[in-house]
């Protein structure tokens, strides 16, 4: 019996510590795949709350936060009222930032969320912004593919910053296919750390691609 | 045993699954509505939810006893509440305040037109000045398409609601600036002395203006310098009138820069190919150099300097009107200095400061000769011929040092307060039969106070005082402004606008009577604005009081006074026709006036009844050129022959009329070749332009001979202007401005 409790006292807490694993990553896999269909339900900003909740609870893990600013910058891409843009890409920055406390400075996939931010600032007012946050958003790209050279989400965002362009700016879709179709074959050979780090962007580059045709 | 461990763990575990709790509610703002897209939740957990369309909200938890639920909403204050979760579901009501927001808050708007790059009440933005058709890179050129402004030709100045040019002054990064034009040529308008690319944010008020700003009983141009450069460039620029270059430089740590220009301006092609009603014997020519340094202090200071000396030389002959048989050979030349030093800083959460001084010297060296027609110079000692042979050197000197002091009350409110000192020195030596030289100085000084009152969101306050003195006028005055703002819907806002005005008399009345007083003017405002993404309207009436205006008879006084009333409209779109962004505004005006040697109440030469204009952009990509049109319109000014009679001696009206109705169709286009080129290291601008496109005649004004008989209208140089030139930056792209409009 002594035996028991000895045994007791070892698993309980190593148990309440798997049993609190796995709650995060059931939960962050049920976030994770409610984004597939965020776009068409228009529930970013839903999503972002939800990431933001498993973030404040956790402390010290970085992917909520991660998820919780992406969902909300998606969410500011997808507001039609410029006016408010601003201050969702405000929350979305914040959001990055207790991101990038926790986990480095020296992150890809974090610097592709400050592109699309600056991305987003700039499409409230382009003509006057774009000197300003044009070359933030860039300059995160850059970083971004610096720090891992096979993220193929920045390869894909520089082709779709290139598909919006006008050809006659040194945009189009001629100059965005190959972009698409590198980050493609990029993404096939990416693997996630783990099942909860980002994997996004497969499907839209396939999207995109399709319409380069 | 070991299935009684596993069982026990197993229901450990699910103890925390089974006895879920409901959690629902209902949020609403202090106004009833209510608040979607907040994010409820228990704190530190994962359990919670967001609101819908509704406002409501519903999630289940497993969490048991006291728990703190958050409640977060953007443009709300977070809400904080305990909750007690003992297996019995929770129903909430709660309302969630709304946070004071620069965004959504109304903004006293009456009688200010902002043009700037960062602010929602932004009617222009900095590009607009530069792309304007009629504008010429001319920042009170462009503020001339707004409404309140004449289109007056034949001086410099804004002529703002029934104010003359010397009404409106112009204030750069906080300080008053002294010779903002080039010096007045005799029936031409000087352009403007500074670059339009200096500055990244404009105000032109044209009534009610700030506690912060004095001296002018019309309108107001502030500007405001830009910060630090996005990167290191050289720049380089060949046109028709000259040629210019220039080089900035931004450190690596990318918390300071410097840079300098220089500019030379000749006029002597441009006038061979293109007829010059004058006869230029001395074709104008312009130096034009600048320094400039800028400093980020700290993450929210800045400190700003910018510095520049310009010279300048012309020389043209009119024919006399007195005399067929002679000329008038005016000569000018100028050598101007003014430098601005700034400082902002933020101390501590709530309190901002400014500090700022800036100094100018301005030299006009001019002088007129009669001279016959064979250009030789001519003495005659007999009125009216007597004066026109004249020199004069007049020096005038500016230095001045400001500070404004911001304390943020609760929520958006403020308030300001600060001071100013000028000091002015102008010498002037004159000769013509006789000589004079006279110094007058004067040593300014204002204090003032502003508070910026944000009753809610959405209503706000603006009060204001100012008290100034002056040591030439040994008195002093206290002029209060007082502003009130009231949002209708989301969209609308109705502002209203009170205040006082002062102005110092004009130094040549100073130094003919030293005894004068300020003369004053009164504003009332009402404006209505409703501004969305795609278009901006605004609606305004004004009431202006002059009173102690300048009286040149009987003797040197402050006897004059006058009246101005209006209404004016703006309309800008840039969404009912795709890639084209156009305004429109248009002014009305009612004034009279009794100052200088006006025998009764007149409608003074420099208001027109009615002005309009129109302004076009289109921005086309498959030319990789944007086309700028401009259209302005303004029925006749009236004009005067103010002649002295002898025998009752007073002044009486001899002949008076309505000078022609002003059209100016003018064009411009940008051309843009190295769009699109992603790699290519210089960017080129071509800029083609020109004014009156239809060659339309402009008829300013008359002058009458000193007997009355002959009356000679005052026409523009040249009925065009064309100009060309090419603009060269090297690691800037500029051309990224005019693209972004289309993407």
């Amino acid at each position: 019996m002594k035996q028991f409790f000895l045994v007791l006292s070892f698993l309980l807490p190593a148990m309440g510590l798997l049993a609190q694993s796995e709650k995060f990553n059931t939960a962050m896999q049920q976030q994770i795949a409610k984004m597939d269909g965020a776009m068409q339900n228009g529930s970013f900003g839903e999503l972002a709350n939800s990431f933001e909740r498993i973030g404040d609870a956790e402390k010290n893990q970085w992917l909520p936060y991660y998820y919780a600013a992406y969902c909300q910058v998606m969410y500011s891409f997808t507001e039609k009222d410029k006016s408010k843009v601003d201050a969702l890409a405000d929350r979305a920055e914040a959001l990055i930032t207790k991101s990038e406390t926790i986990a480095g400075t020296d992150n890809s996939e974090i610097n592709v969320i400050k592109s699309m931010i600056a991305s987003a600032r700039l499409m409230v007012d382009p003509q006057t912004r774009w000197m300003q946050f044009g070359q933030v958003s860039a300059s995160h790209l850059e970083k971004a593919k610096q720090m891992d050279p096979t993220n193929p989400r920045p390869v894909y965002l520089e082709g779709q910053s290139k598909f919006y362009t006008p050809a006659e700016f040194g945009g189009g879709k001629t100059v965005a296919a190959p972009l698409f179709e590198k980050a493609l074959v990029m993404f096939d050979s990416f693997k996630p750390a783990t099942q909860l780090h980002p994997a996004w962007g497969k499907a839209a580059t396939q999207y995109f691609l399709s319409q380069c045709k | 045993m070991r299935s009684l461990i596993l069982l026990f763990l197993l229901s450990a575990l699910a103890g925390s699954l089974m006895s879920q709790v409901s959690v629902s509610g209902k949020l609403l703002d202090n106004r009833g509505k209510p608040v979607p897209g907040a994010s409820i939740s228990i704190k530190d957990s994962y359990d919670g939810a967001t609101s819908d369309s509704a406002g409501l909200f519903r999630f289940s938890t497993g969490e048991t006893g006291q728990k703190l639920l958050v409640i977060t909403c953007i443009g709300y204050h977070p809400l904080e509440k305990l909750i007690e979760l003992n297996g019995q579901p929770v129903a909430l009501n709660l309302v969630l305040r709304e946070e004071p927001n620069e965004l959504k808050a109304v903004v006293v708007t009456a009688g200010s037109f902002e043009a700037s790059d960062s602010k929602r009440t932004t009617v222009l933005n900095s590009i607009d000045i530069v792309t304007t058709a009629s504008a010429n890179a001319d920042v009170t050129a462009a503020i001339r398409t707004l409404p309140g402004t004449q289109q007056v030709g034949e001086k410099e100045g804004l002529f703002v609601r029934g104010g003359s040019g010397e009404e409106a002054r112009v204030f750069i990064d906080g300080t008053l600036v002294n010779n903002f034009f080039f010096t007045s040529v005799p029936d031409i308008a000087s352009r403007g002395r500074f670059s339009p690319f200096l500055f990244k944010g404009t105000v032109f008020s044209s009534g009610g203006y700030s506690a912060l700003y004095g001296q002018a009983l019309s309108g107001a141009l502030i500007l405001e310098t830009i910060d630090l450069p996005e990167r290191s460039s050289a720049s380089l620029g060949l046109s028709t009138v000259g040629i210019s270059g220039g080089y900035q430089q931004l450190n690596k740590q990318k918390n300071a820069s410097w840079g300098a220009n220089y500019g030379y301006t000749n006029l002597l092609p441009y006038f061979e190919l293109v007829k010059q009603r004058p006869d230029y014997f001395k074709v104008p020519a312009f130096h034009y150099g600048d320094l400039n340094f800028r400093i980020k202090t700290s993450k929210t200071g800045i400190l700003k300097f910018y510095g520049t000396f310009q010279q300048s030389q012309l020389g043209l002959r009119t024919a006399d009107i007195d005399s067929a048989s002679l000329k008038n050979a005016f000569r000018l030349s100028n050598y101007n200095v003014y430098g601005n030093l700034s400082w902002k800083e933020k101390l501590g959460k709530q309190w901002k400061l400014y500090l700022g001084a800036s100094y100018s010297n301005n030299l006009d060296d001019i002088g007129n000769r009669l001279q016959d027609q064979s250009n030789q110079a001519v003495d005659i000692n007999r009125i009216p011929f007597r004066n026109k042979n004249f020199d004069g050197r007049i020096r005038s000197g500016l230095a001045q040092v400001k500070t404004v002091i911001d304390r943020r009350l609760g929520g958006l409110s403020v308030i300001r307060f600060g001071g100013e000192y000028l000091y002015f020195r102008d010498v002037v030596k004159f000769s013509d039969t006789a000589s004079v030289h006279t110094i007058v100085n004067d040593h300014f000084k204002a204090l003032f106070a502003e508070a910026d009152i944000y009753i809610s969101n959405n209503i706000a306050a603006k009060l204001g005082t100012r008290r100034e003195h002056s040591s030439l006028l040994s008195g002093a005055n206290m002029a209060p402004r007082v502003s009130l703002a009231y949002k209708l819907g989301k969209k609308g806002q109705l502002s209203l606008a009170y205040g006082i005005f002062y102005q110092k008399p004009e130094r040549n009345q100073l130094m003919m009577n030293p005894d004068l007083d300020y003369t004053r003017a009164v504003h009332y405002i009402a404006n209505y604005q409703k501004i969305s993404a795609g278009y901006t309207f605004r609606a305004e009436a004004f009431y202006k009081k002059y009173a102690d205006l300048v009286k040149t008879f009987p003797g040197i006084n402050n006897n004059g006074n006058g009246y101005a009333k209006g209404a004016e409209v703006f309309w800008r779109d840039r969404k009912s026709i795709k890639g084209v962004d156009y305004w429109v505004s248009y002014s009305f005006l009612d004034t009279r006036r009794d100052y200088l040697n006006y025998p009764y109440s007149l409608q003074p030469n420099f208001a027109a009844n009615h002005t309009a204009s129109l302004v076009v952009k289109k921005f086309i990509s498959k030319w990789k050129t944007q086309v700028n049109g401009s259209y302005s319109f303004a029925t006749g000014r009236p004009y005067y022959n103010i002649r002295y009679n002898g025998n009752d001696g007073k002044y009486f009206i001899a002949d008076q009329g309505k000078t022609l109705a002003y059209n100016n169709l003018s064009f411009s286009l940008n051309y843009l070749p190295s769009v699109g080129k992603t790699n290519a290291r210089a960017f080129t601008v071509w800029v083609f332009s020109v004014t009156n496109v239809l060659n339309q005649k402009q008829v300013y004004n008359y002058n009458y001979s000193y007997n009355g008989l002959n009356r000679q209208p005052v026409r523009p140089p040249a009925n065009q202007f064309f100009f060309l030139g090419c603009f060269i930056s090297f690691g800037v792209d500029r051309t990224d401005d005019v693209i972004n409009s289309n993407l």
